[in-house]
Formats: C-alpha cells, sequence, structure tokens
C-alpha cells in the first residue's frame, strides 16, 4: 500500500543523503521525493510516497524521526490532502500531429510550453492519476521524453502538519 | 569556566575549550597532516592524550572508556586513512550505543571534493553507523557544533558522533563563546514514560505467573540495575540478561538465569520460552537472542521499555510499549507493582537450573579447559572490570565469570568485532585506574590489535591480557565443525606468534600456563605486577561453547553434547607450538 509522508526537516546541507540512505540502508522503497524550502527558511519539506505495509511504514516513520535532523514526520495519505505532481512531456508531433495534441492537452488543463517543427512540450499538473492518464493518451504520438517533479501534497482546510 | 564569555582563538584552541567545557580530561588519538593544528594546540593543554598505535584502536578506547565510566569518550584521529581506520571503532560504538565523539581532521574546506591528498569523505562514510555527523565549514560553528556532538553522543539512545575538522577551520581566529544549551528541533529524547502505560504494566504484572524480566544494555548505560533488582526482587521474577546487559544483576543473584539466546543457558531460554509475560528492559530482540522469531516465547505478552521507540515492536510485537529511560520509568513502576502469584514458576526455574547446570566436561586431566580459566580469573580477580575480544572466549567469559556489578563486563555484542578487547580494556583502564582490568582474548582476536601493547606500556597501563590460545580461530571452527562438516577452512593459527616474546618485545610481561595448575600462579603475577601484562593460555584446542542454539533454529532447539569429547584432540599437540614453528620456518 502506498503512503504519503510530510517530512518536515532543517534545510541544510547533507539532509537529503541522510534519509535517501536511511531508506536503502534498512530496505524501504520510495515511489517518489520531492523536496523545497517551507515559508520558514530554516526548514525543508520532503513530500515521500513510500509503499509498503503498516508495519514498514511504522518503521520508516519511527527511523525518520530518529535522524537528527528530522524535525516532524506525519503521513498524510489517510487527510483529506491536496495532491500534485508536474510532469513535462515532449511529444513527438509533425504538423499532423499537432491539432489533436493540442486538444488532448486542453481537455487536461495542461500548457503547451515549447513548440518546435518536430516536437510539442506539454506541462501537466495533477495527481498521480491525471498524469497517467495524459501520458497514456500522448504514447500514441511517441514520447520523446519525460520528466516529473514526484508528489507534493498538503492537508486540506487549516491543520498543518 | 568561561561560559558567557568572549575571548580570540583560533579554531583548534577553541576545539581544546570546547573539550575542557564538557569536562573531558583524557583522549585517545594518533596525529596526521590534517589534524597538527589541533595536536599543536595540545601540546600546551592539560588533557591528557593516549597515543595509541592504530587509530581503530583509539575509538575502542574511547569506546571502553565510556562503557567503564559512563562519561563520553573522546578520540581524534587525521584525515583520509586516519579516519578511516576509526569506522570499526565508530560502528561498534553505533551497534553498542555507546556515547563516543570522533574528531578528525579534513583537508581545507577549498580543496573538499577534489580527491586532495588524504581527503576521504569520512561524513558521508559515517552516515549509518553514527548517531549524528558534522563537516564544520565555519570555525564560528565549532562551539555550537561540539556542544551539541556531547549533548547527542550521551542522551536518549546513546552513540557515536562524528566532528570533520577541516584544516582552515582549525586555523581560523574566532571569538569563542561556549554556549550554555542546544536547541535542536528535531532531538528531543523521551524520559519519562507515559503514566497510563506504566499502570497498565503494572497489571499486567499482577495478572501474570511466569513473567520474565529480559535485561539488555540500556539497563547498564541508564544505570538502573538497582531498580531492576528491586523489580525483580519485588514481583518475585526471574532474570535474564543479553550479553550486553551482564552485571545489570549479579550473577549468583538467585533470581538470575543467566545470559539467554544462542548461547544462553538452558534455562534461561526455556523459562523465556515459556512465560507468560516478558519484561524487556533497554533490550532490542536481536536474532541472537530470539532465535527463529516465529517460535519465539508463543504463550508471551510483551512490556516493552525503551529510550528509542524505533526498537519496539521491531522484531516483537509488544502489547505495552513504553518509551522512555530504563532508570526513571523502573522507578516509577517500581510504586506500582506487587508480588506476582510466580512461587510455582521459581520453583521449575530453579528444577531447570539443577537439571541442565551450566558446566563443561573436562577432557583429560593435564589438559588446561578454557572453561576453567575464566573460573580462575573469577576466583581470582572478584572486582576486575572483564574486557573481552570476539568469539569463543567472549562466550565463555559471559557464562563462567560471576559478575556483582554493572559496568564490569565490557564486550563488543552488536556488531562483534575481534580486536575490540585490548584497546577497549586500555580505555577502561583509563577510566578507572583503581580497578583491575582484564583483557579476556582468544589468539586470533589479540592478533588483531597486539601492536597497542606499545601504548599500554609507552602509557603505563597497566592491562592483563589472558589469551585463551587453542590454535584456532576457534568459533568459526566450531561452526566448521557443526555445521559444515568438519572442514576446519582457514581456522587453524597455532604457532602463529610466541606471546610470551611478544609482550616481551614490546617491554610487557608475558607469562605462559601449560597445566591446569599453571594457571592460577599465573593470572595472579601479572595483575600483581603492576605492569601491563601478557599471560598465553595454552588451552584444549577443539573445546566448544555449549549450550548452542543453531542460527535460525528456536532458542529451545539446543545442542549441548561434546560429541567429539572422547576422542583426542586430531591436532598435533599445541603444547610444542614453540617447537613446531621452528620446524615449520626450518621446512620453509
Amino acid at each position: 500500500m502506498k503512503h504519503t509522508l510530510a517530512v518536515l526537516v532543517e534545510n541544510r546541507s547533507g539532509v537529503l543523503s541522510r534519509v535517501a540512505s536511511l531508506f536503502s540502508r534498512r530496505g524501504y522503497n520510495i515511489e517518489s521525493l520531492a523536496v523545497g524550502v517551507t515559508e520558514d527558511p530554516k526548514t525543508s519539506r520532503m513530500t515521500i510516497v513510500v509503499d509498503g505495509d503498516d508495519h514498514v511504514l511504522e518503521q520508516v516513520t519511527k527511523q525518520l524521526n530518529k535522524l537528527v535532523d528530522v524535525i516532524k514526520v506525519s503521513d498524510i495519505g489517510g487527510d483529506e490532502a491536496v495532491e500534485r505532481e508536474l510532469a513535462l512531456i515532449k511529444v513527438a508531433a509533425d504538423v499532423s500531429a499537432r491539432t489533436e495534441i493540442i486538444q488532448i492537452a486542453d481537455i487536461f488543463r495542461a500548457r503547451i510550453v515549447d513548440v518546435a517543427p518536430k516536437s510539442i512540450t506539454v506541462e501537466v499538473t495533477g495527481d498521480e492519476a491525471k498524469i497517467q492518464a495524459i501520458e497514456k493518451l500522448l504514447r500514441q504520438f511517441g514520447i520523446k521524453e519525460m520528466v516529473r517533479t514526484g508528489k507534493i501534497a498538503l492537508v486540506r482546510g487549516p491543520k498543518k502538519v | 569556566m568561561t561560559t558567557g564569555s568572549t575571548e580570540k582563538v583560533n579554531g583548534a584552541r577553541a576545539l581544546i575549550k570546547c573539550l575542557e567545557e564538557e569536562e573531558v580530561d583524557t583522549i585517545f588519538g594518533y596525529p596526521g597532516g590534517q589534524i597538527i593544528p589541533f595536536y599543536n594546540e595540545l601540546y600546551d593543554s592539560n588533557l591528557r592524550h593516549i597515543l595509541v598505535r592504530h587509530e581503530q584502536a583509539a575509538a575502542h578506547a574511547a569506546d571502553g572508556y565510556a562503557r567503564a565510566t559512563g562519561k563520553t569518550g573522546v578520540c581524534v584521529s587525521t584525515s583520509g586513512p586516519g579516519a578511516t581506520n576509526l569506522v570499526t571503532g565508530i560502528a561498534t560504538a553505533y551497534m553498542d550505543s555507546v556515547p563516543i565523539v570522533a574528531l578528525t581532521g579534513q583537508v581545507p574546506t577549498f580543496l573538499i571534493g577534489n580527491d586532495a591528498f588524504q581527503e576521504a569523505d569520512i561524513k558521508g562514510i559515517t552516515q549509518p553507523i553514527t548517531k549524528h555527523n558534522y563537516l564544520v565549514q565555519d570555525a564560528n560553528e565549532l562551539p555550537r557544533i561540539v556542544k551539541e556532538a556531547f549533548h547527542i553522543a550521551s542522551t536518549g539512545r546513546p552513540g557515536p558522533v562524528l566532528i570533520d575538522l577541516p584544516k582552515d577551520v582549525q586555523n581560523a581566529e574566532i571569538d569563542f563563546y561556549y554556549p550554555d544549551k542546544v536547541e535542536l528541533r528535531g532531538y528531543k529524547p523521551t524520559y519519562k514514560g507515559n503514566t497510563q502505560q506504566i499502570k497498565r504494566a503494572a497489571e499486567e504484572i499482577a495478572n501474570s505467573c511466569m513473567p520474565i524480566i529480559y535485561a539488555g544494555g540500556g539497563v547498564i548505560s541508564s544505570n538502573a540495575s538497582a531498580e531492576l533488582v528491586e523489580l525483580a526482587e519485588t514481583i518475585n521474577a526471574p532474570v535474564t540478561t543479553t550479553l550486553l546487559g551482564i552485571g545489570a544483576i549479579p550473577t549468583e543473584h538467585p533470581l538470575h538465569v543467566g545470559m539467554l539466546g544462542m548461547h544462553g543457558t538452558k534455562y534461561a531460554n526455556y523459562a523465556i520460552q515459556e512465560s507468560d509475560l516478558i519484561i524487556a528492559v533497554g533490550a532490542r530482540f536481536d536474532d541472537r537472542v530470539t532465535g527463529k522469531l516465529e517460535s519465539f516465547a508463543p504463550n508471551a505478552r510483551v512490556i516493552h521499555i525503551d529510550v528509542d521507540p524505533a526498537e519496539i515492536s521491531k522484531n516483537v510485537e509488544v502489547q505495552i510499549p513504553i518509551v522512555g529511560d530504563a532508570k526513571q520509568v523502573l522507578k516509577s513502576l517500581n510504586k506500582y507493582i506487587k508480588r506476582c502469584k510466580s512461587e510455582a514458576w521459581i520453583e521449575k526455574i530453579k528444577q531447570w537450573k539443577k537439571e541442565y547446570p551450566l558446566t563443561y566436561k573436562q577432557m583429560s586431566s593435564d589438559v588446561i579447559m578454557p572453561q576453567f580459566v575464566i573460573e580462575q580469573i573469577s576466583e581470582a580477580c572478584k572486582d576486575a572490570i572483564i574486557v573481552t575480544e570476539v568469539g569463543q572466549h567472549q562466550m565463555w567469559a559471559a557464562q563462567f565469570f560471576k559478575y556483582k556489578n554493572p559496568r564490569t563486563f565490557i564486550t563488543s555484542g552488536g556488531l562483534g568485532t575481534m580486536g575490540y578487547g585490548f584497546p577497549a580494556a586500555i580505555g577502561a583502564k583509563v577510566g578507572k585506574p583503581d580497578k583491575t582490568v582484564i583483557n579476556i582474548a582468544g589468539d586470533g582476536s589479540f592478533q588483531m590489535n597486539s601492536q597497542e601493547l606499545a601504548t599500554a606500556v609507552q602509557n603505563d597501563i597497566p592491562v592483563v591480557s589472558v589469551i585463551i590460545n587453542n590454535g584456532y580461530l576457534g568459533m568459526v571452527r566450531q561452526w566448521q565443525e557443526l555445521f559444515y562438516d568438519k572442514r576446519y577452512s582457514h581456522t587453524f593459527i597455532k604457532g602463529s606468534v610466541d606471546f610470551v616474546k611478544l609482550a616481551e618485545a614490546y617491554g610487557a610481561l608475558g607469562l605462559r600456563a601449560e597445566r591446569p595448575s599453571e594457571v592460577r600462579p599465573a593470572i595472579e603475577e601479572a595483575v600483581t605486577s603492576g605492569r601491563p601484562a601478557v599471560v598465553e593460555v595454552i588451552v584444549e584446542c577443539e573445546a566448544n561453547v555449549y549450550p548452542m542454539v543453531p542460527a535460525g533454529a528456536a532458542i529451545n532447539e539446543i545442542l549441548d553434547t561434546e560429541e567429539h569429547a572422547d576422542t583426542p584432540c586430531a591436532m598435533p599437540d599445541l603444547r610444542t607450538a614453540k617447537a613446531d614453528r621452528i620446524l615449520d620456518l626450518e621446512e620453509q
């Protein structure tokens, strides 16, 4: 089962490596990891999607909490949360395919961010299912390259992690 | 104390002032190019520095010092190979939760990442084996970092912390100011147990008829032995200890059932298997303790007291978790407990003790049995601190010495580091100069750090090493005998060295015992000499450690027969080791 963890950490060099190596050392699988600074410049926030049962999740949480640079770990998978991911998809597009690709992008409220004679780059934001859906539809034209940020998430309402 | 005032000093001097603020009196180390500024300032300081002969020994000595005294041990090395030589010692301390601070020199900040001479990414290397580590990039941060390092190393679940010190940071001038307190948002250990949970534990104990207390190294490190014994006596429950928990309760206490697990007593293993309640204190249900997890203590409910929440329910499902410091939790638990209805249970354990005593077979009248050596040490040096290397001798030392107090058995449990014992014994003796310190060693292990004889002699540290010489890497040989069809692949090391001459070459006292009657006098002579000493005891070469639970078996599936007991030793007589060595040399 997939869990989404919001992890507040000290904004210092080496913290990402500590977290990543903890996962590899203990044999936990990271599905995705996104990190960036928060409203407080001394704090970064990681959103980690981890695959595992409750026992694994409990151990991951406890082991993360043992890291001195980790301030707080919350499992926000159970909460009502806004979850987003951003993907850039470069699609092979000659003139004949261009219209159809733009239509698909429109339906997904995605944006065209680059156009060249033989390619179009689409920027799409959404939850995992949406990204997968547009990827599937664009595949028929040939995806040349694709990059995803990994999921970020915030709990809905005034509650903080 | 200069807390609060400021003063202009360089980073190296600042570091020494920090160590003084932390009331460090002794450090163990070895200089080198990138740590010279520190050693330059050390020259004028009152800190005692013990110069070792290999950095690994500095880390082990700091560890032994910490375990014997309860204070934080400190070791120092240069960058690159100096720092990597500390790694085994740091990993040893990490696995056994020992508070040490390791200081390493590093190439100047502007060279980091350049593959400079003697550069190693020691922060990266030690990340998984330290509780926390630092690379100091600005000398102004040094006092805060040292303060944090000592705080982190010694609080919560203790452990090693490393501080990497680039040479330019050691040379940079700063306004020295030592902070009064640390501010770590992500580090707040829990000491006081949850009162509701403690009350639930007391109820659980009251309802138990077959309780057992399972005490680990956490009891020693939080100085909770008195509280542990009070708990056992009040509720009338047997106490079993892990290897690191030895000394938490006196060996001869009537409620003590000895060590459990792979080489535990039969009655300890039977008791925990049949118990209806396990009260685990500062222990982590290691695989050497539980054996096959699925069949471990099938009827027992579990109360687990541990300062590290990550240990709770890691291996064994726990019904009543109590996160907190062993001493504090036991103190408050002891207020709520009452005597269990455990008379029949205690009686049953007494029967087991009678039926399956910890014993060994004398193979022939003139051969020295290794267990006999431990018994002799136990009688001759009742109040000694026992330090061990790793292997068969370590298990015999755990089984046959009669311990009275905590912090008198010092051994590498988690990592199982051969070569640990001798330098750790040096550290223990430095920390506890009034105590007799005996390093019980094997002939294999001792050779891993025998160069430290020079350290002991130069610094006049009278540690006695008793080498149980069976001419084998005995524990591996035992496994080869029992599980690999007696194929003794590369475990025969007889005649490696004349240990008496080795000791003498370093200026230490060297003695040898070859018959049972010579053992006690040799030990006594070594102890009373007041000098660093080595006692080589030539023992039966194929004695095994029993009882033994094979790896992966349930802990009540116990081997305890000396199948080969009546067959003569397959190897040539060890007592002529010297002659054989000469022959070998001649053949070459």
